[in-house]
């Protein structure tokens, strides 16, 4: 059928995991764009959610680093995370092998990809889940891009990606809805977790609300880690979902959120021929 | 190579029961299996998260391991701070300190 619904958001797992240290004001409207994604999402009549994220050493690891993983089973299983910790209570996911596999092979036409049959899902993608579809009713396919590991998969691969995988979308005769994940400019996991550079989110996210390629582009690693923080890596989540969606982007939600270590985003991008 | 294990480690007791079993039963036996300095492995006999955290452990690993030791955020934060504070700036990896000792950023 086709591509019937593209945007990205965060998945700190301070979202859900540190939920009650955050104030409610700066908390709520999050969450409330969320449920407003969610509603958008299930709008479209997705068959199935294609959620790119950038995992975290829950599946992949530096003896064996993909730049591009896909999932392909019918089934999967999260968080990897102590649930306790997360906030989120470990459950299995449904995925559709079938559509994973032919996605995978019209993806391989021009970007190789690796493929894998169990996949345990961490905050990347159980976070979003957790708001846009709670219930776990509709099937999954976990796309890993490599932010994580040195060497990272360069930011115009991350381009090619997202155009291999519209095109495989549009190949497909079920409905695909795709959501990239990820944080912008962001620190975890160091002392300096919270520290948040909101100029910076700004101006990536209006880059890519105009979908503009070559500045999204134009960011070495070297100024991201400098300006972004090494969280500022998982911006190849964003970039692969405007190239898939083409269109002008949405900025449903933006708020610098220091407890959740993130500057918390909600966005939708149309979708263009 | 050694910080490559010091990772390994983390990532298999992260995500796998079994691992973290053995932890439990048998610390040293299960630190035969991985090729550590002796500053690696007194680091991790005493789940010493800041002297890691300052050996270039990636942060995502870290940070696991950290919640599986049983310390609540601001104390995992604060171990961080700690380990920069004795044994120096980071020496690897891509999870350096940036920020002031003092400066608490989320309020952690």
């Amino acid at each position: 059928m086709s591509l019937v619904f593209a945007g990205v958001c965060s998945h700190a797992p301070g979202i859900t995991g540190r939920a009650a240290m955050a104030p409610p004001e700066l908390r709520e409207p999050l969450y409330a764009a969320f449920r407003g994604m969610r509603e958008k999402l299930l709008a479209a009549r997705p068959d199935a959610l294609v959620i790119v994220a950038a995992e975290h050493f829950a599946n992949f690891f530096m003896n064996n680093m993909p730049s591009f993983a896909i999932g392909m089973a019918d089934a999967y299983e999260g968080p990897i995370e102590d649930p306790d910790w997360l906030r989120i209570a470990r459950t299995q996911v449904p995925g559709n092998a079938g559509l994973s596999r032919a996605l995978i092979q019209e993806v391989m036409q021009t970007v190789d990809v690796a493929f894998a049959e169990e996949w345990s899902f961490d905050h990347g993608i159980m976070v979003p889940l957790h708001f846009l579809t709670p219930k776990y009713d509709l099937p999954v396919i976990p796309v890993n891009i490599n932010c994580q590991g040195p060497p990272l998969t360069p930011l115009h691969r991350a381009w090619a990606f997202g155009e291999a995988l519209r095109r495989a979308a549009d190949k497909v005769p079920a409905r695909i809805a795709l959501v990239g994940t990820g944080g912008i400019s962001h620190w975890p996991a160091t002392p300096d977790s919270g520290k948040i550079n909101e100029a910076w989110d700004r101006a990536l996210l209006e880059r890519w609300a105009r979908n503009d390629k070559a500045g999204l582009l134009s960011y070495t690693d070297e100024e991201t880690y400098r300006d972004a923080g090494q969280g500022g890596f998982e911006i190849r989540t964003f970039i692969s979902v405007a190239a898939a969606a083409r269109g002008a982007g949405q900025i449903e939600h933006y708020s610098p959120i220091p407890i959740f270590a993130v500057g918390c985003t909600v966005a939708t991008m149309q979708i263009a021929l | 190579m050694s910080l490559y294990q010091l990772q390994k480690f983390l990532y298999d007791l992260n995500r796998d029961t079994r691992v973290q079993e053995e932890y439990r039963d048998d610390l040293n036996g299960l630190l035969s299996r991985y090729d550590l300095t002796d500053e690696e492995h007194a680091a991790i006999a005493q789940g010493n998260v800041g002297l890691i955290y300052v050996l270039g452990a990636n942060g995502q690993l870290l940070m696991h391991y950290a919640a599986f030791l049983g310390l609540p955020w601001p104390e995992y934060i604060q171990a961080m701070r700690n380990g920069v504070a004795t044994y120096g700036p980071v020496r690897a990896g891509v999870y350096a300190m940036r920020t002031r000792m003092d400066e608490k950023v989320a309020g952690v």
